[in-house]
């Protein structure tokens, strides 16, 4: 049994969810070889090839990958996957892009962003934004999969001697081609991989405020977030968005500040170790996922926290 | 260019659901049923298509119980012309889902299909894009944008890092993201018009498509809790106590 992750990267590095979806493949018990699919990507083989507990690397280098689209990445896939028992990638936007079109390919019934393997069949994943955790057995024969990262440890970046295979494209579609990308810059570490995270919410009033968390983040080393009412009020731009239908985070602190606690809010960070949370009404529901509230006008504590850190 | 746009019947996002008792399923007795906010948004982003002069009809197509009428019939008073319902009384899997979708698209051939990027309740994100493969069709999830353009649209989408723009080839398979548009909410008399529209029902047996789940639910649960916390007095307090009792900061 070999098990097949396809590795997401920017054709130039790997994203560091390939590495906690490699940790989910690992956890099934068989050789673990991994897909990269992109254009002038040697690097990206050459840094994979160095990660623990992959055995080989298949790497097809065309520029027909070079952004990744979904029909040409599936049907490349597809071309390799009768050799595996289980496919993965990270449930990222990539992954939910990908992943479904492969499996209907296949004619599987893809199991989506699980959070634990039972066994080779068995896996755990949240439902309804996490209220409840459904456990699903799949009786299909290859089990395309997507993994949420933060529910499995990464591996190792180094240590891994794999072997690096070339293999020709296969099915190149021309039915969609890239225009343009418009990918935030910043210096801060990225949402889902930094071990602090503040996000604010429609508390903050507006973009300009969200400085006051940003004094913040750049003392603590951490990343900044939202709710999806900052962004849809534009204060901040789509990729700040943690919750169900945004990002997923699990760091070490979480610290919400203006924001209620809705539900699916709730899904995207209630895994992180210690929750912290700033709002001025005592009966906001994120504080029955605080460890540590704080009851009090953000403009007031927000100046304060940055001063004594 | 007719646009065909499938919806889901789902628990209203507002109600915290749980597991049945004996913990085989979700409980959804009496619980509240909407149609599924991201495939709101779909309908609305065809309507305005179809109020744009763009789009001459739009389909609203649903896969489910007799009780989906009831959703149907909402996106018929936002503004959708016809709508089907391919009915079946067993709980259908994304990959028999699309099966059936793709059925009805060979027979009414739109030449857009919108859909929702993900249904709130089985949190799948699944069915467009499984439908894009089986018709061979180009696909364009979390979209933000849609702009049509002769046969072929451009589609920003939502993506991890920001923002993505691709051209699909039409006909196309669209998915919809939190941010494309603000639905409207059906005015009265729009409620009256829509019980006089088409609603046709179709038997899922008949089509012949093989429905069979692949999946077997072996148990729901509540997620592990979390324990309670405690409030702090001041700014000073938190930071003492993420220092030195959490040791989450130095
Ligand atoms: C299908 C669907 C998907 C969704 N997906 C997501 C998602 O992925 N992520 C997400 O976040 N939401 C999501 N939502 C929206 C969610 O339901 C809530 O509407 C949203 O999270 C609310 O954002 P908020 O807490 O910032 O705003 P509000 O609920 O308006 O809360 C603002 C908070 O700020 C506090 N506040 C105001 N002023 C101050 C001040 N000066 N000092 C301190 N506190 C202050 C208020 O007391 C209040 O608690 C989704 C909704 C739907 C229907
Ligand atoms: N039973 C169904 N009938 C019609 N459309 C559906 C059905 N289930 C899912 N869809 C569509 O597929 C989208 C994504 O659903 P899912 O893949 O289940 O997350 C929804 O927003 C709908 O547009």
């Amino acid at each position: 049994m070999s098990i097949l992750v396809i590795a997401e990267h920017d054709n130039a590095n790997l994203k560091p969810a390939t590495l906690n979806t490699v940790a989910a493949a690992k956890e099934l018990n068989g050789e673990v070889h991994l897909l990269i699919s992109g254009n002038s990507c040697q690097s990206v083989a050459d840094e994979a090839s160095g990660v623990e507990g992959i055995s080989k690397i298949l790497i097809s280098d065309n520029a027909a990958y070079e952004n990744h689209l979904a029909e040409s990445t599936a049907n490349l896939i597809k071309s390799v996957a009768s050799n595996y028992s289980h496919i993965l990638a990270a449930a990222t936007t990539f992954g939910k892009n990908v992943l479904p079109r492969l499996s209907a390919l296949l004619d599987v019934q893809q199991i989506s962003e699980i959070t634990e393997i039972v066994s080779e069949d068995t896996f755990k994943r949240p439902i309804y934004a996490g209220s409840c955790i459904a456990t699903v057995k799949s009786n299909d024969s290859i089990k395309v999969i997507t993994v949420r990262a933060t529910a499995f440890d990464p591996v190792n970046s180094s240590g891994g001697s794999a072997s690096i295979e070339n293999i020709d494209a296969d099915n190149i579609s021309d039915l969609t081609s890239f225009v343009g990308e418009e990918i935030a810059q910043s210096d801060r570490p990225e949402l889902t991989a930094a071990s602090i995270v503040i996000s604010g919410g429609r508390g903050m009033q507006s973009g300009d405020n969200f400085h006051l968390l940003e004094a913040i983040a750049d003392k603590l080393g951490a990343a900044v977030g939202a709710s999806r009412a900052a962004v849809d009020a534009g204060f901040v731009p789509n990729d700040y968005q943690v919750g169900q239908t945004g990002k997923i985070v699990a760091p070490d602190l979480y610290i919400a500040v203006g924001i209620s606690g809705a539900i699916q809010h709730l899904a995207g960070m209630k895994d992180s170790k210690v929750i912290v949370a700033i709002n001025k009404d005592e009966d906001a529901p994120i504080f029955q996922v605080a460890d540590y509230g704080l009851v009090a006008d953000l403009f007031n504590a927000l100046p304060e926290l940055s001063e004594q850190l | 260019m007719k646009i065909l746009v499938p919806i889901k019947r789902v628990v209203d996002y507002n109600v915290k659901v749980r597991p049945l008792g004996d913990q085989s399923d979700v409980d959804l007795n009496n619980v509240k049923m909407a149609m599924n906010p991201f495939c709101e948004i779909a309908v609305e982003e065809a309507v305005r298509l179809k109020e744009a002069g763009t789009a001459t009809e739009v389909v609203a197509v649903t896969v489910g119980k007799s009780d989906s009428q009831e959703q149907l019939r909402t996106a018929l008073a936002l503004g959708a012309d016809r709508a089907i319902l391919a009915e079946t009384d067993s709980l259908l899997e994304p990959l028999a889902i699309a099966k059936v979708l793709s059925k009805i698209i060979e027979e009414e051939s739109p030449q857009l299909v919108i859909l929702g990027k993900q249904a709130i309740d089985g949190d799948n994100n699944q069915t467009g894009q499984m439908l894009a493969a089986m018709l061979n069709y180009s696909q364009a999830t979390f979209a933000s944008e849609v702009k049509i353009d002769g046969d072929s649209a451009s589609v920003t989408r939502e993506i991890d890092g920001g923002l993505q723009t691709i051209k699909v080839s039409l006909p196309a398979i669209i998915t919809t993201d939190l941010r494309l548009n603000e639905p409207r909410y059906a005015s009265l008399p729009n409620i009256m018009k829509a019980k006089k529209k088409e609603l046709d029902v179709k038997s899922i047996g008949e089509m012949g498509v093989d429905i069979n789940n692949r999946m077997e639910l072996l148990s729901v649960e509540l997620p592990a809790s979390r324990q309670e916390g405690i409030k702090v007095e001041s700014v000073e307090d938190l930071v003492s106590k993420l220092k030195e009792e959490a040791k989450v900061i130095s």
